[in-house]
């Protein structure tokens, strides 16, 4: 990215130049597909595409069941994190494991997993159903299957964090008298809170980029299940420049994310 | 720290039972005259077995070479290593062994090398920062915060960020904020050995005056013998998880019985046994020092015989007359010290001595390592005692 003249000689730091030839290829092939959406979009015609109705139904469900979502991963993925980094209670590991498991799992066998589970004949879903609430191809659905699918990205930053930063200073705090509630409030959390906003922009991301787990579990219904993705995925067939309109609006979010996020590392 | 009987009546609310506890006079000794903190204790996966006390009010010094448990005792007393059996005793109440009471609960205070300001927090948030966890308002805890830190020297320091702090300033603002909630007992951890010379004179005189002469209850792990000198009332020796020796720092200091005090205190240990005279050590390799014994010493018992350096000399061959102890050796190191050069020697029998001779003489005689030499110790500096 920089392009400051006057640097050290080898710029190559060393690499081979089949690493350099490689690179570039691998750069264009990553960024080339980018720029054939950017040129594809109507611009002209982006405005009355966006303001669509079912392009701002889609877009209006998609921003509040992230939203939900995130903060839901936030409620139980940090808790979960700090455990995972810190408890020495036997099962952490297989734990951990499992925990990241949606990580790797395609999305649509996350949504079969939720569907198995929470649907009207699964193990839980059966229940809820007895007990008056039926969860499958609802808004709650898909807040659920983003979350699940969202939240290892947010324990796996924070429980990195949190392993390295190690427990001095709680046990400073405890030592000058401070409970274990104070610890996590004052010291823990602000000690990690860079961790924290990296961990909830990329599982916001996450979430608003669901499609695989939310078809599956939660279909697509407009104004109900039907998220920015899902509306992408159903226009290609009739109205292709909505679609790409739906798709230059996501591409422009993840890049302020990964912008926000990654900018003060390097 | 002296507000607990000043009239704060209108400045507590109603019914909070939190800041009467906080202002309860905790440094004062237990009537009977118990200690501040006795760890009685043992951990069996560090192989650490000790009985120690804190006399109130004083400042003991615990010594030891890495890995001799310091660390643990302090984490015993802290409640960061629970014992494997035996009991941790603060302030007159059990808090590991039978019972067991969590760190925040003991009224400790830990100070390791590394400050650990919270680097969140302002200095006067860092130093009021167990003030308000044990439930202080915020206002009364800055004040109270702000009088520490002017009790440490560092009042200027006062709305400055961790981070702006030199590595003396944090110590010393780190000191405050263990000080401030008023611990029963102090621990420290090595707290000047990450400081620069200068940086480490001064803050070791706060801790002087802080710790010693305020009469704080203090454990104080150091391998500094300044430290030991200036801070500590009395020192205690671990080695291999027991404690060897312990006394009054002075005596510990002056007439050290364990290798690890010898070596701190920058003097030769040599343990044998007491000749049949009464006034010479018997050691390894057959060597035999003659000296001064304490009154105690049985011959035929073990005994030590230490001496300074500079009761040393170092001659090329065995010189004449009669000097009562002379040891062969071989040079293994030379070291420029100040204005003397200290001289290490292996003798025969396995030990090393050190001796403090000018730089002339090592020239004269054209040491360097490996080559043999006679050791000639002054037998009226040499100090034996009971080992």
């Amino acid at each position: 990215m920089s392009r400051t003249a006057g640097e050290a000689p080898d710029r190559l730091a060393g690499l081979p130049r089949t690493a350099l030839l490689l690179a570039v290829l691998g750069s264009l092939f990553v960024t080339l597909p980018l720029a054939g959406l950017l040129l594809e979009v109507p611009w002209p015609r982006l405005p009355r595409l966006l303001t669509s109705s079912s392009s701002l139904a889609a877009l209006w469900l998609s921003l509040r069941t992230s939203l939900a979502a995130t903060a839901l991963c936030v409620l139980l993925g940090v808790p979960l994190a700090l455990t995972l980094a810190r408890a020495r209670l036997p099962g952490v590991r297989i734990l951990r494991t499992l925990v990241l498991l949606p990580l790797v799992l395609p999305p649509v066998v996350s949504g079969f997993a939720l569907l198995s589970t929470l649907g009207r004949t699964g193990l839980l879903g059966g229940r809820l159903e007895a007990a008056g609430f039926s969860l499958a191809f609802s808004t709650t659905a898909v807040i659920l299957a983003q979350a699940f699918v969202a939240m290892p990205f947010l324990v796996l930053s924070l429980e990195g964090a949190a392993r390295t930063a190690g427990n001095r200073y709680e046990t400073v705090a405890a030592t000058l008298g401070a409970r274990p509630h104070t610890v996590l409030i004052r010291v823990t959390l602000p000690l990690l809170l860079p961790a924290l906003g990296t961990g909830t922009a990329l599982a916001f991301a996450r979430c608003l980029g669901e499609f695989g787990a939310t078809l599956t579990f939660a279909g697509s219904l407009q104004g109900v299940t039907r998220t920015l993705p899902l509306e992408i995925y159903l226009q290609r067939e009739t109205d292709p420049a909505a679609a790409l309109a739906l798709s230059v609006l996501l591409l422009a979010v993840a890049a302020v994310i990964v912008l926000l996020t990654y900018r003060r590392r390097s | 720290m002296t507000t607990a009987d000043s009239p704060t009546a209108d400045e507590a609310p109603p019914g909070s039972t939190t800041t009467g506890d906080d202002a309860a006079p905790l440094r004062t000794p237990p009537a009977d005259g118990a200690p501040a903190a006795r760890v009685r204790a043992s951990v069996a996966g560090r192989a650490v077995d000790v009985d120690i006390a804190v006399p109130a009010g004083q400042v003991v010094a615990l010594l030891g070479a890495n890995g001799a448990g310091k660390s643990t005792v302090l984490g015993l007393a802290a409640g960061t290593v629970r014992p494997t059996a035996g009991t941790v005793e603060i302030g007159g109440r059990t808090v590991a062994g039978p019972r067991w009471v969590p760190p925040h609960g003991r009224h400790v205070a830990l100070l390791a090398q590394d400050p650990l300001l919270f680097p969140h927090l302002d200095v006067t948030a860092n130093v009021a920062f167990g003030l308000r966890a044990t439930g202080l308002r915020r206002g009364e805890a800055a004040r109270r915060a702000r009088e520490m830190l002017e009790i440490v020297g560092a009042a200027h320091l006062v709305d400055r960020r961790p981070g702006e702090l030199s590595g003396g300033q944090a110590q010393r603002v780190a000191l405050a904020r263990a000080l401030a909630p008023d611990p029963a007992v102090v621990l420290l951890d090595e707290p000047l050995s990450a400081l620069d010379v200068a940086a480490a004179a001064e803050t070791r005189q706060v801790l002087r005056r802080v710790l010693r002469d305020a009469g704080r209850s203090t454990v104080l792990v150091t391998h500094d013998l300044l430290d030991v000198l200036a801070v500590a009332d009395s020192a205690v020796v671990l080695e291999g998880g027991r404690v060897t020796e312990q006394g009054p720092a002075l005596e510990v200091l002056e007439r050290p019985r364990s290798a690890f005090a010898a070596n701190l205190a920058g003097v030769n240990l040599v343990t044998g046994t007491l000749g049949a005279d009464g006034e010479s050590v018997h050691a390894a390799g057959g060597l035999v020092l003659h000296g001064l014994p304490d009154p105690g010493c049985m011959p035929g018992t073990p005994a030590a015989a230490s001496f300074s350096p500079r009761a040393v000399s170092v001659h090329a061959e065995p010189p004449g007359g009669s000097p009562r102890t002379v040891a062969r050796a071989r040079v293994v190191s030379l070291e420029r010290q100040a204005e003397l050069v200290r001289v290490r020697a292996a003798t025969e029998g396995g030990l090393e001595l050190a001796a403090d001779i000018t730089p002339s003489a090592v020239a004269a005689l054209d040491l360097a390592p490996g080559i043999d030499v006679a050791l000639v110790v002054k037998a009226a500096e040499v100090r034996i005692s009971p080992a």
